[in-house]
């Protein structure tokens, strides 16, 4: 037989069907999630890994105030009130605000610069996965940590676990291993992801976007690339020492064998302090598009912006001692931290007056996104005026660790950056899902969410007037606590109703919302002129920038930007 | 700078309000209060004050913290008006004017040299002159040179009490600190108090009296107190200190010369021999038990130290460093189980029998 006669002309190999594409299949979904490079995609799974984590977070908190709102209050008893705040306050800063940080500039820097993807998009995937399995680990302490030999739960020496209460001898059992590795792992995929960033925005920029050029956003991004790198290192360095302390008989921390319990205080706050920068700058870069957009102008003095952003970096990495104004250092050294801390209120300041000056002769329109915004210069510009409060030292040693504290910073990462981060949430939902978000159940989310918020931490700033520390679990009747604390807790119920609001907009949207459009809002900036959802490859063809706002020139030849700078 | 009481008077009629919300509750749970005056050997107990405002000092650092607060408070709040005048005046002015109010783009500005000169300029000014307070006011109270004849206090932090003691008087006692009233011109002693820690770090704050500082392990801080009025004031350990931080509660009785003379006298003096036949057993039971391995009772065999020195335990106002009033039926509940008063607390369940219970409370009420 020859061997033309086995063979079927009409025979065809049947295209061969990999693992887990076939139609339909829950494992597709998964295997795009997990195996996906695109930074839009990554970008997502940053901030809904992150509203995920923010959700558990509230939830630890929303349990402290229930037990807070009556003095003498039985809800929870001291370790795990103790492990909530700890778990709040370490999810808060390292799964939540960074997170949502690198959510924002993985999905709009490249878009933005007229880049086709990050320049490491493995990295960028790396950067991802690390950072959420190092939230995984975080929690897994709950489950994981009594297992073990030497039985504890989840952590409970507060974000900041300061010395020696991490050392082995006040400290046993895993707990505080599970907040030192998972802080390590953290940190790792944070670098990686503030490298990735700071490469692409000095290498992939399109032709024309000179860093002249670049949205005030990306220039924000670049500077919390910067802190990131370096101050998480510090923060790496720490856990570390403290892992030598625990396990292999290293003295750094140890008070008991003659370590120093300061030091860690000072090593954790070169980190720390750079760290509130950190949080704050997506909401510096997200108010410096929304506020021109919707006021129909160009941002007010972009170099002064840009300057005052880098200057508030600079700044930053000079005053982390002012979180230790009350443990004795020398009057000198108390006065260089008070200069330092109150120098930041200049550029700050000038943030926020140029943002009042870009509204100023505009004409506005309340789309959600400007509404949270307005919220946010109202909000900041308290927490700012308390911040510069806390400079000051005689105030401070009155009001540090007191719940004046715990408002302050509330104010600023609530009223701050959560507010912009509904803000840029509504402003680019459009563009990532190609449907417009819903007005009227915004409204409601805003109206609900400022009303809680504004009841659960104004009254803060009076208990700290009274007497209140933080971080005390319960407290006795007759201090003049109650009342305070009672509104405080009802305030949760309004914030809880917002945050429904939002999670149903945002899937009554993505569902029933009215198609966007690629450009709804008449925006400027790069990622408004490819389709929304954009496609992988973000740009067919790669744009020609020639000024600031690329597609106001676009849209007014007659009197384009480049013609002004 | 000579004059702030125009600008203090401001300040408090802003804050009236939330005082008188605070001071309302205080009213609402004084009687409730009264159950926590013990009273110790006709020494009188003074006033209490329960609500410990920062705006209404009664002793000398904490009243040199006020002019700052109130001049940064001052300069916040003008700000404030200001900035919020501007973005109302911003929102009202340009707000969207019918339908047809966006066919056209408004006047294109991209920015003012001379008005940002202006708002970096005047910030810089604000920042100066907040520099220059706060360095006067830190130098005036950090490096306040005590006097010779200052009474002199070591304050020891421990999980989860204070331990105080006054090395020229041989005394040693627990989570009540007694001081004599000073007097604005100075002519009464102040009292100097050294802070140290056992373990953990710790911060003394009693907000009447002064503000705060830390008692860090193998440090010694300093802090000073010139209380200007006789009263017990009241205070929290103000640094997360391991699980039951919350009830780190601490006394300052600010007493007259005469009554703190008084109170000295009497805690020199050892506590009489018991003489019922209860208390008798409960000595016994005291030194049976492993009560001693921990606390001390003066020229006894206890000599333990790892918990608060029961010498005059009868004295104190209060119990587990200020978690309960000292009455014979906390103390009861205390010995029988201290979790349930402060769960986490050192101080171990000892199982002991309520023969026991009923003895030991009996003798611990004899030591005054």
């Amino acid at each position: 037989m020859s061997q033309e006669t086995i063979i079927d002309e009409n025979y065809r190999m049947p295209e061969p069907v990999r693992v887990g594409e076939e139609t339909g299949s829950l494992t597709r979904v998964f295997q795009q999630l997990v195996f996906t490079v695109d930074h839009k995609k990554l970008g997502l799974m940053y901030i809904g890994a992150g509203l995920l984590f923010f959700v558990i977070a509230g939830f630890l908190a929303a349990l402290m105030r229930i037990q807070l709102a009556f003095p003498n209050n039985q809800f929870l008893p001291p370790d795990v009130f103790n492990q909530s705040f700890t778990m709040h306050g370490t999810t808060m800063v390292f799964l939540v605000g960074m997170p949502l940080a690198f959510g924002f500039a993985n999905y709009l820097v490249p878009l933005m610069i007229g880049a086709r993807d990050m320049a490491f998009p493995r990295l960028n995937a790396f950067g991802f996965w690390v950072f959420f399995f190092s939230g995984l680990f975080l929690y897994f302490s709950y489950v994981g940590a009594p297992g073990l030999y030497a039985a504890g739960s989840a952590p409970d020496v507060g974000w900041f676990a300061y010395s020696p209460l991490t050392t082995k001898a006040f400290s046993r059992g895993h707990s505080t291993d599970y907040w030192t590795l998972s802080l390590l792992l953290g940190g790792i995929g944070s670098v990686a992801t503030a490298l990735n960033i700071l490469v692409t925005v000095f290498c992939m920029r399109c032709p024309g976007m000179t860093l002249g050029r670049l949205p005030i956003f990306v220039w924000c991004m670049v500077v919390l690339a910067f802190l990131v790198i370096l101050a998480l290192p510090c923060l790496s360095a720490c856990q570390i020492m403290i892992s030598l302390d625990r396990y292999l008989g290293a003295k750094f921390f140890d008070t008991q064998a003659g370590g120093d319990a300061v030091l860690w205080q000072h090593f954790f706050w070169i980190f720390g302090h750079p760290e509130v920068y950190i949080l704050i700058m997506p909401a510096f870069a997200i108010t410096s598009e929304v506020i021109p957009v919707f006021s129909r102008k160009p941002i007010f003095g972009y170099p002064i912006m840009v300057a005052a952003v880098v200057a508030i970096a600079f700044i930053s990495l000079g005053v982390w001692a002012h979180h230790m104004f009350c443990v004795g250092m020398v009057s000198l050294a108390n006065a260089f931290f008070v200069t330092s801390t109150l120098l930041v209120s200049v550029p700050t300041g000038i943030k926020i007056f140029n943002w009042l000056a870009t509204m100023y002769g505009g004409k506005l329109r309340f789309e959600l996104p400007l509404i949270f915004c307005i919220g946010f210069l109202f909000q900041f510009l308290i927490a700012g005026l308390t911040g510069v409060m806390l400079a000051v030292a005689p105030f401070t040693w009155q009001l540090s660790d007191s719940y004046f504290v715990v408002a302050h910073f509330h104010y600023i990462l609530i009223g701050g950056l959560l507010f912009t981060i509904f803000a840029g949430i509504y402003y680019w939902y459009p563009k990532a899902f190609g449907k417009m978000p819903d007005y009227k159940l915004g409204l409601w989310h805003f109206a609900l969410f400022s009303i809680g918020f504004h009841m659960t931490f104004l009254p803060q700033h009076f208990l700290g007037f009274l007497g209140m520390p933080r971080r005390i679990y319960t407290y006795q009747d007759d201090r003049g606590w109650d009342t305070m604390n009672l509104i405080s807790t009802i305030g949760v119920a309004f914030q809880a109703a917002g945050i429904l609001f939002f999670v149903f907009n945002l899937i009554y949207s993505y569902i029933w919302g009215k198609k966007a459009g690629d450009d709804p809002w008449d925006a400027w900036t790069l990622e408004w002129a490819t389709t929304s959802p954009p496609p992988e490859y973000n740009f067919a063809k790669l744009p020609v920038v020639k000024s600031r706002r690329p597609l106001w020139d676009a849209k007014h030849p007659e009197d384009p930007d480049w013609k002004h700078e | 700078m000579a004059d702030v009481s125009p600008i203090r008077s401001y300040i408090s009629g802003f804050l009236k309000p939330f005082i008188s919300t605070a001071t309302a509750a205080f009213l609402l749970f004084a009687p409730g209060a009264a159950s926590f005056a013990a009273e110790p050997q006709a020494i009188p107990i003074p006033e209490i004050h329960r609500v410990a405002d920062i705006f209404q000092p009664l002793s000398r650092p904490a009243e040199l913290l006020l002019e700052p607060t109130h001049l940064v408070l001052l300069i916040c709040f003008g700000i404030f008006i200001v900035v919020m005048a501007v973005l109302a005046y911003v929102l009202i002015k340009f707000r969207p004017r019918g339908p047809e109010d966006h066919l056209e783009e408004p006047p294109q500005v991209y920015g003012s040299y001379n008005i940002e000169m202006a708002w970096t300029v005047i910030p810089c000014l604000i920042v100066f002159v907040l520099v220059l307070v706060s360095a006067r006011s830190i130098v005036e109270i950090q490096d306040q040179h005590m006097p010779e004849g200052a009474l002199k206090i070591r304050l020891i932090g421990h999980q989860w009490w204070w331990e105080i003691q006054y090395p020229d008087l041989g005394i040693i006692t627990a989570n009540e600190i007694h001081v004599p009233v000073s007097s604005k011109d100075g002519k009464q002693r102040p009292t100097h108090i050294t802070l140290e820690s056992a373990d953990v770090i710790h911060s003394f704050w009693v907000p009447q009296l002064a503000g705060k500082t830390d008692l860090v392990p193998n440090r010694v801080n300093q802090t000073w107190i010139e209380p200007f009025k006789t009263g017990v004031f009241l205070g929290n350990c103000a640094e997360y200190c391991g699980t039951q931080h919350a009830n780190m509660l601490l006394r300052v009785i600010v007493q007259t010369p005469e009554d703190f003379q008084k109170w000295v006298e009497n805690q020199q003096q050892l506590p009489a021999e018991p003489k019922d036949a209860i208390a008798i057993q409960g000595k016994k039971d005291f030194y049976d038990l492993s009560c001693v391995s921990c606390h001390k009772i003066d020229s006894t065999p206890a000599e333990g130290v790892f918990g608060p020195d029961l010498t005059k335990f009868a004295i104190r106002q209060t119990l587990g460093a200020g978690v309960a009033a000292n009455t014979p039926e906390n103390l009861h509940a205390w010995l029988h189980d201290p979790d349930s008063l402060k769960p986490g607390c050192y101080m171990p369940d000892m199982k002991l029998s309520p023969q026991q219970l009923d003895s030991l409370v009996a003798y611990l009420q004899t030591l005054k």
